[in-house]
């Protein structure tokens, strides 16, 4: 069976974001760009299936403009058979991302589609449930452990409470937390070899999709900033603390 | 205007960030709030339900369908429902998280994720970049789906109210898309991490999981829950349910301590909106100082039975 993955180009996750002073948005030029770190656990996952015989094939889609090419190489470079770009300068939301990828896997057909659980720059957590909900599969979603058999997937999902694991008929969306895997390193031989793997580009357009933006953004704040840093010399002195100036016991 | 709450529950009660999805709502459509409670056999998180003070009615889903919430079966519900309401609401928690994203994409809108404040009906803000910013968005779709920050906003009233509970159809075309096998759900004697007033929390300084017993006892103390950092979960010292920060759950307690915790970006995401923040590391140069109302620095495995003691004189 084919895997599809999707990768998104995010803000390097060891960058402290500034926020442009107009508020119109977080400063990106000049940044260090990555793979948002939870579609690196997504591949990650499908290569390990690939490397167990269980899929065949391993699919990168990104969606974006066309330094998200420099993504999918990543994806290639850690082992991802090919590659396919949504090239496009609109600023796309979960929903319009949804869309697009819906597009892509019915020219695809993969029968696992494995994506991070939320990107670290809108923190939205949404792509994979919409995406399944257009599909109409079903969706494991904050999976910290997954097992293929029988056209099935048992699933162990991250909850608040603890650990829950479901059974999902294939095919199915995945979306992936911390703790599914440790993604590795791609080889200095194996980013050469990236380079001759192929990247279909293709638009929004060509996929006859509307990813008009149905939140308008109207500013960006920094956060208040708060005050620390004041320290105390004794757990005597911490308690009484606590007890007459900050009164929280 | 009127609002619909997915009320989160464990059959039996009603979750207590049902109540501050609710407050949310409140701001949205004041009066005009329902809740519903889909599950199999939960008519005491009905019944729960409906004595939130200020809401209109409970809608009550019952059958096996819902059992354990599995998004596939109640989305459609959702979504069956969502016909004369402006807003549909439900807790930013896993299966919040879950559940909403596809009621959306069915309703064809965009979900509001994890608002923090109400600008005004169609307007919110919500942090991005783990809270190192903060987005102001204006929702143009014609009903808005939303997750809330329970921290953000404070929680209604669980009693006072009186409201009706009105029995929903339940949809009976099950769409066998997923199957509940089981659960591993940590039990604890401890108020819940999300909402209790206050939290101890252990970094990788605890140095192993059989010394979060050091912090258990300040805990008891102190009525707190206990938590962990990024850092003490991936090195196996507590189970993932523990873990405070981005990734993990997102507290903002009248007090939090953080013990043997360097303050990762990632973890200060999900402590720094605690009214009061205490930090205990050996590191005097750590980060967490910076942020904390409150620094001792020293070996937390002299400090915390100090502490303990020192609580104890002054009960």
């Amino acid at each position: 069976m084919k895997a599809l993955v999707a990768v998104k180009r995010v803000i390097d996750y060891n960058v402290k974001i500034r926020v442009k002073a107009d508020k119109t948005g977080v400063e990106t030029a000049n940044v260090k760009m990555s793979m948002n770190p939870f579609d690196e656990i997504a591949v990650e996952e499908a290569l390990r299936l690939r490397e167990a015989g269980i899929v065949t094939e391993v699919i990168a889609v990104s969606l974006g403009i066309a330094q998200c090419q420099e993504t999918i190489r990543t994806a290639l470079a850690m082992g991802a058979d090919r590659g396919v770009l949504v090239q496009t300068d609109a600023e796309l939301q979960p929903l319009a991302v949804a869309k697009l990828l819906k597009a892509v896997i019915q020219q695809e057909n993969p029968e696992i589609v494995i994506i991070g659980k939320q990107a670290i720059d809108d923190d939205c957590n949404q792509t994979g449930q919409m995406l399944s909900a257009l599909l109409g599969w079903p969706q494991a979603t904050f999976a910290s452990k997954i097992k293929i058999s029988d056209g099935h997937a048992e699933v162990t999902r991250e909850v608040d409470g603890g650990l829950e694991t479901i059974s999902i008929k294939l095919p199915a969306v995945i979306t992936t937390d911390l703790r599914l895997n440790e993604p590795r390193y791609a080889s200095l031989p194996n980013i050469m070899k990236a380079k001759k793997k192929p990247i279909a580009t293709t638009t929004p357009e060509a996929l006859g999709v509307d990813v008009t933006s149905r939140l308008a953004v109207l500013k960006i704040d920094e956060p208040p900033k708060r005050q620390g840093g004041h320290k105390v010399g004794s757990v005597a002195e911490l308690v009484d603390k606590l007890k007459t100036e900050a009164r929280v016991i | 205007m009127a609002a619909l709450v997915v009320a989160e529950h464990e059959n039996a009660s009603l979750k207590p960030a049902t109540l501050n999805a609710v407050a949310a709502a409140k701001e949205i459509a004041g009066a005009d709030i329902d809740i519903l409670v889909a599950g199999n056999d939960c008519r005491a998180a009905a019944e729960a339900a409906a004595k939130t003070a200020g809401i209109r009615k409970v809608l009550l889903a019952e059958g096996v369908a819902y059992d354990h919430g599995l998004a596939e079966n109640v989305a459609p519900l959702v979504v069956k429902l969502a016909e004369g309401y402006s807003h549909l609401l439900a807790p930013a928690t896993t299966s919040g998280k879950n559940l909403m994203p596809r009621v959306a994409a069915l309703l064809d809108v965009m979900q509001i994720s994890e608002i923090s404040a109400v600008v005004s009906p169609d307007t919110f803000v919500r942090p991005i970049y783990a809270g190192n910013a903060l987005q102001t968005v204006r929702s143009k779709d014609p009903i808005k789906v939303i997750t809330v920050r329970g921290t953000a906003f404070p929680p209604v009233e669980a009693s006072g109210g009186s409201a009706m509970i009105e029995p929903v159809v339940a949809l009976t075309d099950l769409t066998g898309l997923s199957e509940f096998l089981r659960a591993e759900l940590s039990k604890s004697e401890r108020p819940e991490l999300t909402s209790a007033r206050v939290v101890i929390s252990g970094g990788r300084g605890m140095q192993s999981g059989d010394n979060f017993h050091l912090l258990e006892k300040v805990a008891d103390k102190l009525g707190a829950a206990v938590g962990a950092s990024r850092a003490a979960v991936d090195a196996g010292f507590v189970p993932n349910d523990y873990q405070v920060g981005q990734t993990g759950k997102i507290v903002a307690p009248e007090l939090y301590i953080a013990v043997g915790i360097s303050g990762a970006i990632q973890h200060l995401a999900g402590m720094k909106d605690s009214k009061v923040i205490v930090a205990i590391n050996k590191d005097e140069e750590a980060p967490i100082f910076q942020i904390a109302d409150y620094g001792l620095v020293g070996d937390l495995f002299k400090i915390l039975p100090e502490l303990a003691d020192e609580l104890d004189k002054h009960q």
